[in-house]
Formats: structure tokens, sequence, C-alpha cells
């Protein structure tokens, strides 16, 4: 690890600042992928920009229309003890509460997790199959993208120079949906994700009928994937095991994984199936409670 | 269960809390990255990239000059060690091999072997400049499975390299096989051909780590005199002392090494990386030098053990084991000294085998050279042959334990060295778990099994020394140079209270350094409970008899007519003259001076363990996942001398083997990187993955130690591997005879994916 600067921002303003003076800058939000990053020399930085201190980065709340918004460098433990938003976004606590162990939990925020674009970030294909909008701010004004197209390869991300993410944006759950997100690690803790999937659903007014849906998977391709053959498979379909059946044959179909010390490609191929489907059911039951 | 009437033991048998707990548990305890002795330089090491390959040049002139750097290391800066062996205690070393191994010479042989040194002011700094180290190297293909590397056309580690045979005569051609035993007796060929049931079957496990959680330090002063001082995380710090002083060829006497306390080692710590480098550079710069791994590097270049080839034919006539031919093959990493004499040696000890013959080959491969760890080669050959027998049982529709416990070994059965076991608790422990509430427990449910598998190891005994000095006011400082890896301040303590009958709590233990206990062979071998608490005992009943022979002056009698009862002299021609321990103690000064007792032995007569152990899983066919439902692990542990650390050891080793059976492995892609350096992709067990470990303590007693003692520490390790791949194929149907049997495996094994 080499020598850095250490700044903390208290406002936008002079976030801004700091990133436009010419010096290479890394971003510290928890920092539980950061600073690992540069002390194991992967990553170098003259400066690193501590963004807990600016008031937009740390404020969570469920907004007038019900939408649900996450300061960038909120930490996980703070969302998923809030107890409105357990009940209200119950998917989005399914990802918090397994990015790492209960002290990276304290530190670690769903921010943070989506600028380390890992292929197999566990908070991705949840935000993704819940519509999640992401604030972007720079010195120009701030800019809003769908999640999905955030994310350019692994551990790259569309973020450009003085560039900032300040907010993660969850719309309001429509009346029948729900949403679930589930991975498979071999052990039980402290694991990275061989394979994960988010699914939404939304029940048509007969209560059996899938009337919209949203599937994304992780860790099968360099970026986490929509898939929208799922999609497809699912809506004005019966919400039942065959369709689901479907659904994850789309997600294995799509996945196109590497073979690594995590995971065989026929392995992840047909996790991206399985957990489709449980993700689908588990999406399922909450779309029923939700109606 | 016991065998015999236990004696009324006042202290052996209970569990008080560890004298060195405190410290522990608060962070007070002094570990070797927290020993920071004034003027400290940083040391850090360069390591190779490559897999197999020549070092062509080493150029450390740019580092040399990076901020803060002081010296530079490299093979040159150590002296051309001799080619010849020492002994580490259950394993041995050759010298030019270790010294190589220390910093490469003219050849690489694994991914993060050791090339270069840099001592500099600051951790960063030493690591920055070891980066600017530029070596040229001269890629080599790398051989990297022990089959593979058998290949006749294989590329060879080192071309001077013959195959070593049993009678001391070596293969003509050069060849990584290191050396070819073979242990042979009745005629395998006839009885395999006269059995009812024959398994002809194939296992493969991979090298795995033992994971202890704190990594190798090490911190050297060179002193001006040439006196060497060295702070590290060892096993052995007599073990440490000798091989420094061979590696750097300065006299043995010239380094004192302190043991500092060590967080965990499981036999990895009986060899040295470091110590003679932080020396050398602390010779260059005359100031201290530590150097520290971080688990990458306790990854790619300490000592995991060997991943084998086992090739099993098991012959069954009227339902007893008739025949065993095996061939087995272990991985050495670059150097030669695979466990596999000791796989083959224990493979069958817990079975009467009238006919075998088994093939024992020692493999070089571009992977690090192995060390001990737990039982070391004992849990790859039981992976096999328990399955086999389980294979075998199904087959012929036998109760597995039953099986066992008709074909066990017992007091007078020959192992396959050709030596004939003591008295052992090989068919108490079967018997005890065929009578466990667990194995009387159904296991139902969908995808859910049950296995057993039974293990030995042997256990040892070698040199250990004590001095036990009574304080004025009745304690007892007992000085000792075992280090204490697993408890054993305690339980040596709890012998020595046990044999002055004095309370556990007035025994002080402290652990010495090599300048001031006689020598000791490393804590290895789940020797120290039996080996230093024999000679613990000894010391023990010295100081009794000194006491005796000065209450026998204070009373104007007989030495004979003094006992030594409860803690207590007593006069036997007149009841009124007591004096208890505590009194004596107070007499010291006045009486002869301070009461000294000491004990220095070779302990012979170490007692074998044996264990059978019964697991339930729960297999997802989907994901190929498998928990742990239930877990007994019964074993003969002699007596149990502090009984919460018996079952901590009997847990901890059950655990290191769940991990084996199911996730750990060391993961090379095919140019031989080690991919998988981190304890986040070496998945070893975390809290979550296992249930409460139920334990059954057999005690037979040792009849080669007074309070009939056997080692406990390894044995727990050697069933656990087999006993869940035989639960798992009751579960599936499907048997699983490669290591480790990951979800991966499973699910593409359940799915028949490609």
């Amino acid at each position: 690890m080499d020598a850095f600067e250490y700044v903390a921002p208290r406002t936008l303003d002079e976030a801004y600042a700091a990133m436009s003076n010419g010096k290479t800058t890394a971003l510290l939000a928890g920092g539980t992928d950061v600073i690992v990053q540069l002390r194991e020399n992967r990553r170098h930085a003259d400066q690193v920009l501590d963004v807990k201190h600016i008031p937009e980065l740390m404020a969570l709340k469920i907004t007038a229309d019900g939408g649900l918004s996450i300061g960038a460098a909120v930490p996980c433990a703070v969302i998923y003890e809030n107890a409105e938003i357990a009940a209200k976004f119950p998917a989005v606590i399914d990802s918090a509460s397994l990015i790492g162990g209960i002290q990276i939990q304290g530190r670690a925020s769903l921010g943070g997790n989506v600028c380390n674009a890992s292929p197999a970030a566990d908070s991705i294909p949840s935000l993704i199959a819940q519509d999640t909008r992401l604030v972007i701010g720079s010195k120009s004004g701030t800019r809003e993208l769908p999640i999905e197209e955030f994310f350019a390869g692994p551990g790259k991300n569309n973020l450009q120079p003085g560039e900032l993410l300040i907010q993660l944006k969850i719309p309001a759950p429509k009346p029948r949906s729900g949403a679930f997100f589930n991975r498979f690690i071999p052990r039980n803790e402290m694991d990275i994700a061989v394979v994960n999937a988010g699914a939404r659903i939304q029940l048509a007014d007969d209560g059996e009928t899938i009337a919209d849906a949203k599937v994304a998977i992780g860790a099968v391709a360099p970026t986490p994937l929509v898939v929208p053959a799922a999609a497809q498979a699912l809506i004005g379909k019966p919400a039942n095991e065959e369709t689901f059946a479907a659904a994850g044959e789309a997600s294995a179909a799509a996945a196109t994984p590497i073979a690594d010390m995590r995971g065989s490609v026929a392995q992840r191929k047909h996790l991206a199936k399985v957990l489709t489907v449980r993700a689908l059911r588990g999406a399922l039951e909450r779309a029923k409670e939700n109606s | 269960m016991t065998t015999v009437e236990r004696p009324d033991y006042k202290i052996i048998g209970t569990s008080p809390i560890r004298p060195d707990g405190a410290e522990k548990v608060t962070g007070a305890a002094r570990y070797a990255a927290d020993f920071k002795p004034a003027g400290l330089l940083y040391g850090a090491i360069l390591r190779s990239p490559h897999a197999h390959a020549r070092v062509i040049k080493i150029d450390t002139s740019e580092a040399a000059k990076m901020p803060g750097v002081m010296a530079v290391a490299t093979h040159t800066d150590l002296p051309a060690a001799a080619d010849k062996v020492e002994a580490i205690g259950e394993s041995a070393v050759n010298l030019k091999e270790l010294s190589s191994n220390i910093l490469a010479h003219d050849k690489v042989l694994y991914h993060g072997h050791a090339v270069a040194a840099v001592a500099a002011r600051s951790h960063f700094e030493a690591e920055a400049a070891a980066r600017a180290i530029k070596v040229e190297y001269e890629l080599l293909p790398p051989v990297l499975d022990v089959r593979d590397a058998m290949r006749e056309d294989a590329p060879l580690l080192d071309e001077n390299r013959h195959t070593k045979v049993m009678g001391g005569q070596t293969s003509d051609k050069p060849s990584n096989i290191a050396s070819h035993n073979r242990f042979e007796d009745g005629d395998v060929e006839k009885a395999l051909a006269e059995s009812d049931h024959v398994v002809d079957r194939e296992y493969r496990t991979r090298m795995v780590h033992q994971g202890y959680i704190e990594p190798h330090s090490s911190t050297a002063m060179w002193n001006s005199d040439d006196t060497i001082q060295i702070y590290t995380s060892t096993q052995g710090a007599f073990g440490v002392r000798s091989l420094t002083s061979q590696v750097l060829a300065v006299p043995l006497s010239s380094i004192r090494v302190t043991p500092l306390e060590i967080g965990g080692g499981f036999g990895g710590k009986t060899v040295i990386y470091l110590d003679p480098v932080a020396a050398v550079l602390s010779r260059k710069t005359g100031k201290p030098v530590k150097i520290s791994m971080n688990r990458t590097d306790v990854f790619e270049a300490t000592g995991p053990t060997s991943g084998s080839y086992i090739h099993i034919k098991l012959g069954i006539k009227d339902g007893k084991i008739h025949a065993v031919d095996a061939t087995m093959a272990y991985e050495a990493g670059a150097f030669p000294g695979s466990p596999v004499g000791a796989g083959a040696m224990t493979m069958l000890s817990p079975y009467d085998v009238p006919n075998f013959r088994l093939n024992a080959y020692d493999v070089v491969v571009n992977k690090p050279k192995v060390a001990a760890y737990r039982a070391p080669g004992a849990p790859a050959a039981a992976f096999a042959i328990e399955q086999a027998i389980d294979e075998a049982c199904k087959a012929l529709k036998l109760d597995v334990l039953n099986f066992r416990d008709s074909n066990s070994s017992r007091e007078g059965v020959k192992m396959v060295n050709g030596v004939a076991h003591p008295r052992i608790g090989a068919e108490e422990t079967v018997q005890a778990a065929l009578a466990s509430d667990h194995w009387k427990s159904p296991i139902e449910g969908p995808n859910r099994g049950r296995g057993v598998a039974s293990g030995f190891w042997f256990n040892a005994g070698m040199q250990s020394s004590v001095i036990a000095g009574v304080n004025p006011d009745g304690t007892v400082n007992l000085i000792e140079g075992s280090t204490d890896i697993g408890g054993t301040r305690a339980s040596l303590a709890m012998q020595l209270a046990e044999t002055l009958q004095i309370p556990f709590e007035d025994v002080r233990p402290v652990v010495a350094d090599t300048d001031s206990i006689p020598h000791n062979d490393v804590t290895g071998g789940s020797r120290v409970t039996f080996a230093t608490g024999l000679a613990t005992y000894e010391a023990g009943m010295n100081i009794r008899k000194q006491m005796a022979e000065r209450a026998a002056k204070l009373w104007n009698c007989s030495e004979d007519d003094v006992d030594y009862i409860d803690g207590e002299l007593h006069c036997k021609k007149d009841s009124t003259k007591t004096l208890t321990f505590k009194e004596m103690a107070a007499q010291q000064a006045r009486t002869g001076g301070p009461i000294t007792g000491s004990a220095s032995l070779v302990a012979r007569g170490a007692g074998g363990a044996f264990a059978t152990h019964i697991v339930d899983v729960e297999v997802d066919p989907e994901t190929g996942k498998v928990e742990i439902l239930r877990y007994t692990a019964v074993q003969d542990v002699g007596t149990a001398i502090h009984r919460a650390y018996v079952e901590g050891q009997i847990q901890g080793g059950v655990v290191q083997g769940i991990g084996w059976a199911l996730n750990e492995e060391y993961f090379y892609d095919e140019e031989g990187h080690l991919r998988n350096s981190s304890f986040l992709d070496y998945r070893m067990p975390t809290t979550l993955d296992v249930p409460y470990i139920e334990t059954i303590v057999v005690e037979v007693p040792n009849p080669g130690h007074p309070y009939g003692v056997r080692g406990v520490g390894e044995v727990p390790i050697v069933p656990p591997l087999a006993a869940i791949a035989n639960a798992i194929e009751d579960a599936t149907g499907h048997r699983f005879t490669e290591l480790p049997i990951s979800p991966r495996r499973v699910v593409e094994e359940l799915n028949q994916l490609s």
C-alpha cells in the first residue's frame, strides 16, 4: 500500500472540488472493498475521499410517494434495522442482511456494493428487479439512470470522472407485487455468491395471472444481468411452478458464466435456473401478502 | 465408558480454567507479530509468480535504493547447506532442500516460492522495495497432479532426483517419485481371488491447509557478538534453533529462540520459513528485523498437507477383511517428504487384516512443500479404506458398525509395519458407537443419510524436559519447553498438581526459551500431555522424595518412615508429626534451600488412539449443498486429563475434517497459480456450518503412562472425510470418491451436468 491523502468533505460541492484537483481519487463509503484493494495493491490512489460526512449520502427515507431513497453511503445495518423499510421493501433487506458478516454490515453500504460493480454483488439483482434508479452527481449537476445501465464489466461502472453516486431510488411497490432475492453460497456465511437471483412479480386483479415481472441474475456474466426472456415467460401466465420453471430455463439460457474456483459453467447455469425459481416463489408469496 | 476402575483422582478428569486463559481472552497475551523491540525493521519477501522456472538473474539494485530500505537478501546470503536429513519430531527435512525452500536457489518450484527479501524502516516501504526487485525467469512446464508427476515423460522438478526404494537402492532414471515403499504380508493375489466380494476403487484428495488463524511471524536480532535471538510463532523452539543454526551454519548455542504465544499450528509450525531470513537481514543491518506473513503467503508458501491418489482392492471373505491391495501416491510438494508412509501404516490399523500389500509413493509436484497436518497422512488413507469397507458392507448387506466390531484390531494384532499393538481401545470405541444414542436414533426423511468411519493415529513420545521449583508459599513453578498449542499448560499443571496432591491453581506453568530449559522436541504427535506429562510426573515424584528426606531429618526418623498422603507428610511412627506441602515449602530455607524437581527423558510407550465417528447429513439435490445434521465422535483417550480440552480437541479435529470433506482444496489453474489463497475462497467451515459435535470419551488407560494418558489431538481428524462421504452415499445413492465433496461436485453428479 502506498501513502495517500485522506479528505472528508462535508458537502457535495466540497466533494466535487476535491475530485477535480487532478489527483487519483478512491471514494470511501464503508471502505470494506476499497481498503482491502488499497492494502493489497490492487488499486492505487493519491487521495481517499470519505463520503460519509455528506448529508445527502447518509440520508435514508421513505418518500411521500411511497418510494425508498437510500443515500449511497448508508450502512446495510441501518437499512435492515429500520422496521418500516423491512416491512415495505423486504427484498432490499434480503440483500442488505447478507452482504458480509455483521461487523461488515455496520460499515458496508448498498451504494458501495453497486459502485464496486462485482458481477456477484448481492445487492444488485435485487435492486434491478425493483427498478432502482441511481442519482449521480457532479459539478455540472445530477443525472439519473436505471441501475442496470450502470455496469461496464467486472469491477467497472459507468461513473464519469468527477461523478459521484449520491442516492438509490426504489419506486413504491405496486399493489399485489412482491420482490425476493436469494443466492447460493457453499458455506452458510462469509462467502461470495456462486450465483444469485432477484425477482419481482405483480399479480393481476385475478390474483393468479402475472401482470408484470422482472428477473435479474448475478455471477453468471461480466455484469449482473437482466433476463427479459424470463419476464416474457412470466407475464400473462399463471403464477405456478410450470411458469416459474420456464422463467428458470430462460435464466439458465441467458447465463454466460466463467469457470473459476467458485464454480463451474454447468453448475452456474443450473443454479441460475434453481435460484430464479426460488426467487419467484419468494416473490409470489410476498405478492400475495401484499394483496 | 472406562475399562478399568478409575483411580481416585482429585484433579485429573476435571476442567479447570487454563492458566493462560485471562491473558488470551483480554488480548494481553503476546504473539509473535506483537513483539516490537526498539529499532525494529520490517522485512518483506518477494515470491515467485511462477510454479516452475529457472532463476536466471535477480537484480536488487533498484530495490536497494528505495526509500527506507536498509538491506536486501537472496539465497547467496545463505551458506551452502549440507545435503543431509534432520529429524524434526514426526517428520524429517533435508537441510539443502530446506535452505532452497527458504530462499530459492537456481529454480523456483511453486507459485509463492520465496526468492528475495528486503528490510526497511516500515512494512510498506519493505513491500514496495520487494516489488522493485527484478527477477529474470526461464519458464518451465509445471507438474501439478500426483499421477501426472509419476509419468515417465513428466517434466522433472530436479534432474538429479532418483527414486529411493526400500533397502537403500535408487532408480537408474531420474524421477519425480522420491521414494517407493512397500508393506506386505500374506498372499494378496490368492486372498483376493478367494474373496466373496471385492471392492476395486480409486480415491483422490486435494492439497489442504491447516488453516491456523495466526500467520507465521518471526523477529530476529543478530547481535554484534554473533549471538542471535529469535522471537517466533512455533510448535518447537528447539527445532527452530537447530534448523536455523544449520541453515545459517552457526553454532547451535549461539541462537536463543523464544517461543511466543501461538495462534494455531496443527503441525504447520514445526518447520521454518522466516527465521533465517530475518536473521540474515538483521546481520546486514545491525537491527532487529521482523517478517510476518499475510494470509496469501501462508497459503502459497507454508506447508499444507498432500493431495493424494489411492487405489484400493478390498476383499471380504466370510464377513472378514481378507485382503487389501493398495497403491498410494501422495504429493510431497516441491521437495520430498509427504506423509504417505504414515498413511500406509495407519490405514489398516483399526482392523485385523491377514493379507495386504501397500505400495506407497512419495511424489514431488510444483506446489508448496507439505508439512505435518494433524495425523499427517492418515485422513486420506481412511477416506479410501473406510469408504471401501462401507461399499463392501452395503453390497454384502452387513451392518457397518458390527462389521467394524468383528474385524477390529486389538492387543497383539500386528500393524503393517510388523509392530504388535499393545493394549488399545479399538473395539471399545466401535462398541461405544454401537451403544450410542445417535446410532440408536433412526435417520429419516428424504435426502438424508448416515455414515460411519473409524480411524487410528500412532501418537508420539520423544524427548521432554521440565523443571519444577517449589516457592516458599507452597506454590510450584513448572518450567517447560513444550510450546502450548492445545492447552498443555493446563494438562501438565494438572498432572503435577495430581502428583503432588496440591490444588491446580498452586501450579504456575511457564513456557521457557531455549536457553532456559533443556531440550524438548516439538509440540506435535499429540505427545505433550503424554511425554512432557511423564516428565512432569517424574519431577513431581522427585519433589515428594526430597520433601520426605527433609521431613525425615526434621523428625529424626528414617526416610522410609515418611509417608506422602493427600499432599501431607506424615511420620509413620508418630502420628503427631505432620507437615503439609505448604508448611514444608515454608521450611525450605532452613532445611537445605530451594526444592527443585526436574526430569528429562525420552518417552516410550505412547499409546495409539482410535476413533469411530457417526454423522448424519442432508443433501439439497438442487444445489448440491450438504448440511451436517448431527455428528458424534467416539474416541479412546486413555485417561482424559482436562476433560473439556479433550472434548475440544475432538470437536476441533472433526470441524477441520468437515471442511476437508466438503469444501477445502488448493485450487490451481493450469499454469500452477494458486487461485484461492484467502479465507474467502479457501472455504473452512464457519460456526454456522457445523452442528454441536457430540463426544463420547472412552477411557482405556495407556499402560505406558502413570495416569494412562494417550494423545488425543490428532485421531479425531482421521474418520470425518470417509464418514461424511459414506453418509452422502447413504443420502443420495451416489458415492463420491474425490474430495472435496463440494456443492459443485454434488450438483453436477446428481443432475448429470456435464
